[in-house]
């Protein structure tokens, strides 16, 4: 059953910033996009289960710290080599200082 | 008719620059001719995880599926023997003939031999077959003797280590990584090497080794004796390039490409580790990289070219090893660089920026656990593409962000 999780503090996350959130044995990597707007996908590169939340945003798009594989992290979709696999994206919402995402 | 472009080597480069064909809109008939019989792979694993895991998997790049999908044509287990330039042909080692209208060259590289030196327990690392044979001499109780201490030596070495081997390495120089890495950090790895309990052995060459049915046994220069059960030879690559060669092509450290990967032929090209290049961001100085990423961008970038993009070689060289926990990333070319200015970050990480005479940031080289150096490095590497001359007190300063330093470069 889908429920809303409180990920983090809206504060916690930089502007044009990720990071990381482990809940329920999955991680998962929660954005604050240029524009203030809050996103949430799987955490770890589709592939080689590196944590996204070391990588860099820029505008849209997470760049992985490993090897460089891009995903757009509003969609989750893969954007080129190395990466094929899209993230999995997650609703998000703010309420009260806190940032929440349903899992 | 419709037109047949042709990919020779189906590594990192070659494989990338068949799926970017597709990816651009190439409507004709893409072939991927493979020397080795396996679907393109990747070769980083080879001496990291694949040595690690409990089971060895090669980590494909396309698979059959994806390839089909793509409709790209692979033809894996075949060598080409000779390019006939006039008439457009490839000639297969096994008498096939495929013809082309464009051509790519994506060879790749094979390890430096040690001349004069053969037998069953000398291994080298470069396929497959080669890290298949290595894993099964690695584990407790075996020792395993590394000769040279490049990328390959080192992470082969930790791995080594990790399963349990005793490892001894041997550089013929005062230090390792020599090439390409600031001593500073090679120290800090060679701590990390002692520290994992490799033997490391300096400042000798090999006289000679005798490969026998029980063991091996290296000489050395000095005349000290190392018997191992496996030899591990990592003296560097040389660029695959007899096949270009036979054609007429103009070799360089490699076969020699311009700007825009293109041959001394218009309708051949080059790319990857196989290939010498102009490098604009310093100045037009031709090198050649053994790098994954230099392969994915080339292999890119070859694509468009065949299609008459007309680009130009813009990216950074960027280079990763991994080593026990520790990971390394360069950006640039540090031996550009006259000013070395570290920052210091967080659990012993540290980055050390290069600066050139005219305060242009060249390099970066960072190192620390897990991903920890990925992201100032990245920028870095953004920073050097701008050909930014950013602030040395800042560079220094870890509380500086060097995203703000590349929004104001
Ligand atoms: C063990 C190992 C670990 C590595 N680790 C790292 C790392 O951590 N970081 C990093 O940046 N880089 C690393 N690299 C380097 C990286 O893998 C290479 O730069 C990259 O593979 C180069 O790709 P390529 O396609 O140019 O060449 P290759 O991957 O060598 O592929 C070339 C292919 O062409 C084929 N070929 C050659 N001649 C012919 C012919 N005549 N006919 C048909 N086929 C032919 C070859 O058989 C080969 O399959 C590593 C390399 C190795 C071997
Ligand atoms: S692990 Fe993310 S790109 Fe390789």
């Amino acid at each position: 059953m889908a429920q809303w999780i409180e990920a983090c503090g809206a504060g916690d996350v930089d502007e044009e910033d990720v990071i990381r959130f482990d809940h329920g044995g999955r991680v998962y990597a929660i954005y604050r996009s240029p524009e203030d707007r809050y996103f949430a996908t799987d955490g770890l590169c589709t592939h080689e289960q590196i944590s996204l939340a070391d990588g860099l945003v820029m505008d849209d798009i997470i760049e992985c710290p490993k090897h460089n594989g891009r995903f757009n992290y509003q969609t989750g979709e893969a954007k080129g080599a190395p990466v094929c696999v899209n993230l999995r994206t997650y609703p998000v919402k703010v309420e009260d200082g806190a940032v929440f995402i349903e899992v | 008719m419709s037109q047949h472009y042709v990919i020779v080597g189906a590594g990192e480069c070659g494989a990338r620059a068949a799926m970017a064909l597709r990816e651009q809109g190439f409507a004709g008939d893409v072939t991927l001719v493979g020397g080795e019989s396996h679907l393109p792979y990747e070769r980083p694993p080879l001496s990291k995880e694949g040595m690690l895991a409990e089971l060895f998997a090669a980590k494909t790049i396309a698979t059959a599926e994806r390839l089909a999908e793509a409709g790209i044509a692979f033809r894996g287990g075949l060598a080409v023997a000779g390019i006939d330039r006039e008439g457009k042909r490839l000639e297969g080692a096994d008498g096939r003939v495929i013809g082309y209208d464009k051509l790519l060259l994506a060879t790749g590289a094979a390890p430096r031999r040690l001349p004069g030196v053969e037998g069953e327990r000398i291994v080298y690392l470069r396929t497959i077959e080669d890290a298949l044979r290595l894993r099964e001499a690695l584990g407790a109780g075996r020792h395993l003797a590394v000769i040279g201490g490049g990328f390959i030596g080192l992470e082969l070495a930790a791995s080594a280590r990790l399963r349990g081997a005793e490892v001894t390495l041997i550089e013929a120089l005062p230090r390792l990584l020599s090439r390409g890495v600031p001593e500073a950090m090679a120290r800090q790895i060679e701590a990390r090497h002692l520290a994992g309990g490799v033997k490391l052995v300096f400042g000798d060459g090999i006289a000679g080794i005798a490969s026998g049915a029980e063991s091996a046994v290296v000489t050395l220069a000095s005349g000290r004796r190392i018997e191992a059960d496996l030899v591990l030879v990592g003296i560097g690559a040389v660029p695959n390039v007899t096949l270009a060669e036979g054609a007429g092509l103009a070799i360089e450290n490699g076969i020699a490409v311009d700007r825009h990967l293109a041959t001394g032929d218009p309708d051949i090209f080059a790319a990857g580790d196989c290939c010498s290049f102009p490098l604009e961001i310093y100045g037009g100085r031709r090198v050649r990289l053994e790098s994954w990423r230099n392969a994915q961008d080339q292999g890119n970038l070859a694509a468009r070219n065949m299609l008459g993009a007309g680009e130009a070689i813009s990216s950074v060289p960027w280079f990763w090893s991994d080593q026990y926990e520790l990971t390394l990333q360069i950006a640039g070319l540090s031996g550009e660089g006259t000013t070395v200015v570290r920052r210091e970050l967080e659990d012993g990480a540290s980055i050390l920026f290069h600066l050139a005479a005219d305060g242009r940031l060249v390099a970066a080289s960072g190192l620390g656990v897990g991903n920890a150096v990925a992201r100032d490095i990245r920028l870095a590497e953004m920073l050097i593409g701008k050909r930014a001359r950013p602030d040395v007190a800042a560079l220094g300063d870890a509380g500086v962000k060097l995203k703000g330093l590349l929004a104001a470069a």
